[in-house]
């Protein structure tokens, strides 16, 4: 029963946990929690600006310089309105949902390596104890984010159902069974990033993207190393994950209303706002982890009057990278039309898992034959072939099964009900 | 610190699996049911057990009572079911019995100790590989190497029973519409 003292692999915790370890992770997670809702705050902002910008307009621009302070009097205003709990609604469990959604967006946050000089191991040094400037490093890792993006699933489903009336019910079941169906295509991308680096540990990821890279100019992160496919299914597959536009179907205005949330006001309502950008926050600092090396970079100034700075550079090069992530984030919304609710299904269930699972099994099948010592070659040109034929058997299955309910749907004398053809 | 740990989690694990059979709304006892899944994933942690702790929340928490909570709603029993109505004769009796008879066995278990059941004492005690292995290693290699065949055998299983249940659903849908015509080509969907 040893086992509860071995929760991380920072070294910090890996001896006598005293007064100063507990005060460094408290403190760890609370710049964590204020650095999080800060950035929502000015996400809010960048995402409004942005998108003002791309649509030709001008978007906030009273509150502040800039339209800076916008958010600030929003969630002002929204805390001053009446708070209205429904009549039919499920008063707990109403009053329970906003807190399930915003938790595991913060929790994921934890395990996102935030800044250290990764060309040295990525350790910092404070008040003689050596550590990650990441809020936890748990042996699970990855599975902690993973973990959480199920579990959110819980906030959205609950409050629809709970509000006791239809269009956000309708929204919520949208929601549950989109958030179960890309979880997988996510999963699976996750698991090439794990195959290429031998672990689970996101510090251990970052260390592995941050060793030499090709011709010595090109890095070694993992959307190279795994070949841009787990990266591009992780970003679409994290994009509905997060409801956001264009697959935001949960909450699409035409249908329904204001999808899960309609019933929510008040506080309750501004924290499902705040859980919707902390998430997305959240997924563009774990894609950064994953795919772009996290905090790794080259430290161009080691220290300024004896002060060693090197970890900073490590913290400019994660919001840097962060910066850009998001900023495609929003640049998908303002771009893409939302899709259709079929379109949704088709695209995750026969698209993208198989294509991250025959991914997945390449990238194994080459990893097999450099341990093995085999024709590297060969066993790619193979692999690839057997990738294409599957492949192909796949589009001809699908297309099949599409004749074959055309063919059913022209047999039936009364013409076929489009809705109940989908389900 | 260990035991305070079991305490605490122990006290939700009960509480949670005491709401599942006591709550009259359906919903209430799926969400009672997540509250003793994750009180039991901190057990797992507890044990060193951390990649089960992980998949116990993926899977249980986050896929199979989502996949309850989705029926629940879909079908609409989500207000509190008439408890007079027995739907299958003697149903309530025979429950009582069963009941009794698995809280036997549990308490034979725990009162015996648990290497009445499997011989192991602890998981993982007498197979491990290695000292130094993580968990999550150990289980790659039991899984997929002692009872890889075992593994195949269960997948297989399972894409059997997802491929059936489809074709069940799409036959059943065809012989509404035109009866005659839908069971020569019922094979090739």
């Amino acid at each position: 029963m040893s086992g509860i003292l071995v929760l991380a692999a920072d070294p910090m915790l890996a001896g006598d946990i005293g007064l100063v370890e507990v005060v460094l992770t408290l403190a760890k997670a609370v710049v964590a929690f204020a650095f999080l809702l800060v950035a929502v705050m000015l996400m809010i902002w960048f995402e409004r600006k942005l998108l003002g910008g791309m649509h030709q307009r001008f978007g906030p621009t009273i509150a502040g310089p800039f339209g800076i302070l916008q958010t600030l009097a929003d969630g002002t205003k929204l805390f001053f309105k009446e708070d209205l709990v429904p009549d039919r609604s499920d008063r707990f469990v109403f009053k329970l949902a906003p807190y399930l959604s915003l938790i595991p967006a913060f929790l994921a946050f934890a395990i996102v390596p935030l800044g250290g000089d990764f060309n040295n191991g990525g350790e910092v040094e404070w008040w003689g104890r050596t550590t990650y400037l990441q809020v936890a490093d748990p042996p699970i890792g990855i599975l902690l984010f993973l973990a959480m993006s199920s579990v959110a699933v819980y906030g959205v489903m609950l409050a629809g159902w709970s509000s006791g009336s239809k269009y956000p019910l309708l929204g919520s079941v949208r929601a549950s069974a989109q958030m179960v169906s890309y979880e997988a295509a996510l999963g699976l991308a996750v698991a090439s990033i794990v195959l290429v680096t031998g672990g689970l540990s996101t510090h251990d990821m970052v260390v592995a993207q941050a060793a030499e890279g090709y011709f010595g100019i090109v890095p070694r992160w993992n959307v190279i190393v795994t070949g841009l496919v787990p990266f591009i299914v992780f970003m679409i597959a994290g994009t509905a994950e997060l409801n956001r536009p264009p697959f935001d179907l949960v909450e699409a205005e035409q249908e329904l209303v204001g999808g899960f949330h309609t019933e929510y006001s008040s506080i309750r309502f501004a924290l499902f706002f705040l859980a919707e950008f902390m998430n997305t926050i959240t997924m563009s600092a774990i894609i950064v982890t994953l795919f772009f090396g996290g905090p790794a970079g080259p430290v161009l100034v080691s220290e300024v009057g004896g002060v060693g700075i090197a970890w900073a550079w490590g913290v400019v090069w994660f919001f840097l990278k962060l910066f850009v992530l998001l900023f495609c984030f929003v640049w998908m919304r303002a771009t893409l039309p939302r899709f259709r609710y079929d379109q949704l299904m088709d695209l995750g269930w026969k698209a993208l898992i198989p294509v991250a699972l025959g991914w997945f099994l390449f990238l194994t099948a080459l990893e097999v034959g450099r341990e093995r010592g085999w024709n590297e070659a060969a066993v790619t040109v193979v692999s690839l072939l057997v990738f294409a034929g599957a492949a192909l058997l796949l589009v001809r299955a699908v297309r099949s099964g599409r004749r074959a309910r055309d063919r059913e749907a022209a047999r039936a004398d009364e013409p076929s009900d489009p809705v109940e053809e989908r389900a | 610190m260990a035991e305070a740990v079991f305490v605490v989690s122990a006290v939700i694990i009960l509480a949670g699996a005491i709401g599942v059979v006591a709550s009259r709304n359906p919903v209430h006892a799926a969400l009672f049911l997540v509250q003793t899944l994750v009180g039991v994933a901190v057990l797992f942690v507890l044990n060193d057990a951390h990649f089960l702790a992980a998949v116990q929340v993926v899977v249980y928490a986050g896929a199979i009572v989502i996949l309850f909570l989705f029926v629940i709603m879909l079908l609409g029993v989500d207000k509190a079911e008439e408890l007079r109505i027995e739907p299958i004769f003697g149903q309530r009796p025979l429950a009582a019995v069963v009941g009794a008879a698995l809280a036997a066995v549990l308490g034979a278990v725990v009162i015996t100790g648990a290497d009445v059941l499997t011989g192991l004492r602890r998981a993982g005690g007498e197979r491990s590989l290695d000292g130094d292995a993580t968990d999550i290693e150990r289980m790659g290699r039991v899984l997929f190497g002692e009872f890889a065949f075992a593994v195949e055998i269960t997948a297989a299983l399972l894409t059997v029973a997802v491929v059936g249940a489809v074709v069940l659903t799409r036959r059943a849908s065809r012989s509404d519409g035109s009866e005659t015509a839908g069971a020569a080509t019922a094979g090739d969907a």
